[in-house]
């Protein structure tokens, strides 16, 4: 199992301790986790994505088991060029942040990224929030990602490959039964931030959209790795055994 | 570790912050999260929860601002669920204080049904003088006061009287000796304001519990307070709990700072006797 949800750099709006690629080696190692696909969390603030990446490609090459998952921005001159690169530097998914960009749920070029991202077979990812709304900084005013966006993405073509990471039960809920059952198996979701009991949030959903529907996300170096495993182990004793995807087997490079 | 073994390790636990709910409380499913949440805390080991019943939640009256008869309804429930789950359960009494005289009496209704602790909520801002009966009588009993808490006040929220961490602490010094139970520093705003706010109050006690998981908030906690001043809890979210233990586990502690947050500093806070399968 990979976690589709890690980063390395610092955050804008609090420390975290040491969130280096090293540590994150080990981070995983103890959680019995065979890689993660991994972000340059300061480029998320940034306007121009480039030199963050290049720190991404930079600080993961000697650690084969981190992915990159470098940012294109599809508002920014060149992005099939920038896309083109990443994927020859061996991204195994790409992100955006539409809310951080300002981009509505209908942004042309949102759809564009999310075509070309299909048409060679990497899955787009998203990130529906970094911190809880209550400790926000009033710096930090990018609204969550709505469902409106994901619902739009997933509908664009066949070939979308939509991970989300960080949606509640609402906003998921209010995506996937807002989409047809094919366009539903183009988007995977972590769990990451989904309630386990009592409310069993998680329970529900694995009843509801399927197992099949997860995989797995630790939001490292922001949260406790330890919290999507135990969600999984105080799932109620007839979903124990339900089997979440793993997300090294959604990247289809054409 | 075998399937029956506790995910929480073993050796007793105590989670101080809990809730149940019940027939009034406006949702149709409150006796299966009532029942979620001893079956999640039998697999974690949970050996008790202390949980409190928070009038209707908003059915009839606002959850932070509870009806009189709501506060009672509230806590017949309550009572009635620590009755019916002696070996797990043991219970807050919720109060209203701007009910000033209902408040003082439901304490000791509460007090002689055996509840061990005074839940205040967001009914009025934590440094208030309406607090101060309701504190005094605690202290008079020796009941701790767990009051709920917003971490970093800046501005006020719908449906509650917020507190922070720098409210409480006024309340705490009036009252020397009254434990307050700080609730869920990761229940959302900044931890980070409230450690150095109680830091020199030393009556003030934050749970760990709520559905914030982040990264390096136990390590801060630990720093700024010590482990002898915490406690492990859970209030809505059970699988974050679990996850502050495991990671807790990995952070280096001693045996005995992990016993202390686990459930000795509560057993510490509450009236003797009120956790018997802790002290065996």
């Amino acid at each position: 199992m990979i976690d589709v949800a890690a980063y390395v750099g610092s955050y804008p709006f609090r420390h975290l301790p040491h969130p280096d690629p090293d540590v994150l080696v080990r981070v995983l190692e103890r959680e019995r986790l065979a890689g993660a696909w991994v972000g340059y969390l300061p480029s998320v603030w940034q306007r121009d994505p480039a030199p963050g990446n290049t720190a991404l490609f930079a600080a993961l090459e000697p650690y084969p088991t981190l992915r990159p998952a470098p940012i294109v921005r599809p508002d920014w001159p060149q992005w099939e060029r920038t896309l083109e690169e990443a994927l020859d530097r061996g991204a195994a998914a790409i992100r955006a942040y539409p809310m951080h960009w300002g981009m509505g749920p209908y942004d042309p070029s949102m759809r564009e990224l999310a075509l070309a991202c299909g048409a060679v077979g990497v899955p787009l990812l998203l990130t529906t929030r970094f911190e809880d709304l209550r400790q926000r900084s009033p710096l930090d005013v990018a609204s969550d990602l709505t469902a409106a966006h994901v619902r739009a993405l997933a509908r664009a073509d066949a070939s979308v490959r939509l991970v989300v990471t960080g949606a509640g039960r609402e906003m998921l809920e209010e995506t996937h039964w807002g989409l047809t059952p094919a366009e539903q198996g183009r988007v995977h979701w972590d769990f990451a931030w989904i309630w386990g009991p009592p409310e069993d949030h998680l329970a529900h959903l694995f009843r509801t959209v399927g197992a099949e529907r997860f995989v797995y996300g630790t939001h490292w170096p922001l949260r406790l790795t330890q919290n999507p495993r135990a969600n999984l182990d105080l799932l109620p004793a007839e979903l124990r055994d339900a089997s979440i995807t793993d997300a090294s087997t959604l990247a289809f490079r054409r | 570790m075998s399937d029956d073994a506790p995910l929480g390790g073993s050796g007793p636990l105590i989670d101080a912050h809990a809730h149940f709910y019940h027939a009034g409380a406006g949702r149709s499913d409150w006796a299966r999260v009532n029942e979620a949440r001893l079956r999640a805390g039998d697999r974690m080991g949970v050996t008790y929860h202390v949980a409190s019943v928070l009038g209707s939640y908003g059915h009839a009256s606002p959850t932070y601002f509870p009806s009189p008869d709501d506060v009672s309804r509230g806590n017949d429930a309550m009572a009635a669920i620590a009755v019916a789950e002696p070996r797990r359960v043991r219970w807050y009494v919720t109060v209203n204080p701007n009910h000033a005289e209902h408040a003082l009496a439901e304490i000791r209704r509460g007090v002689e049904r055996n509840a061990i602790g005074v839940k205040l909520l967001a009914s009025r801002r934590a440094d208030d003088p309406l607090l101060d009966p309701v504190c005094s009588l605690a202290g008079d009993l020796g009941l701790p006061v767990l009051h709920h808490i917003w971490q970093h006040r800046t501005r006020d929220w719908p449906n509650q009287e917020i507190s922070d961490g720098r409210d409480l602490s006024r309340l705490a010094d009036r009252h020397p000796r009254v434990s307050f139970i700080l609730a869920h520093l990761g229940g959302g705003g900044d931890w980070a304001h409230t450690l150095p706010a109680v830091r020199d109050t030393p009556n003030v006690y934050p749970d760990l519990s709520g559905s914030g998981v982040d990264r390096g908030m136990l390590d801060a906690a630990l720093d700024a307070l010590g482990a002898q001043r915490l406690l492990w809890a859970c209030d809505l979210t059970m699988e974050t709990g679990l996850a502050k233990l495991r990671a807790l586990e990995v952070v280096g502690l001693s045996d005995d700072d992990m016993a202390g947050m686990r459930w000795r500093n509560a057993a510490r806070l509450f009236p003797a006797g009120a956790f018997p399968r802790c002290d065996a």
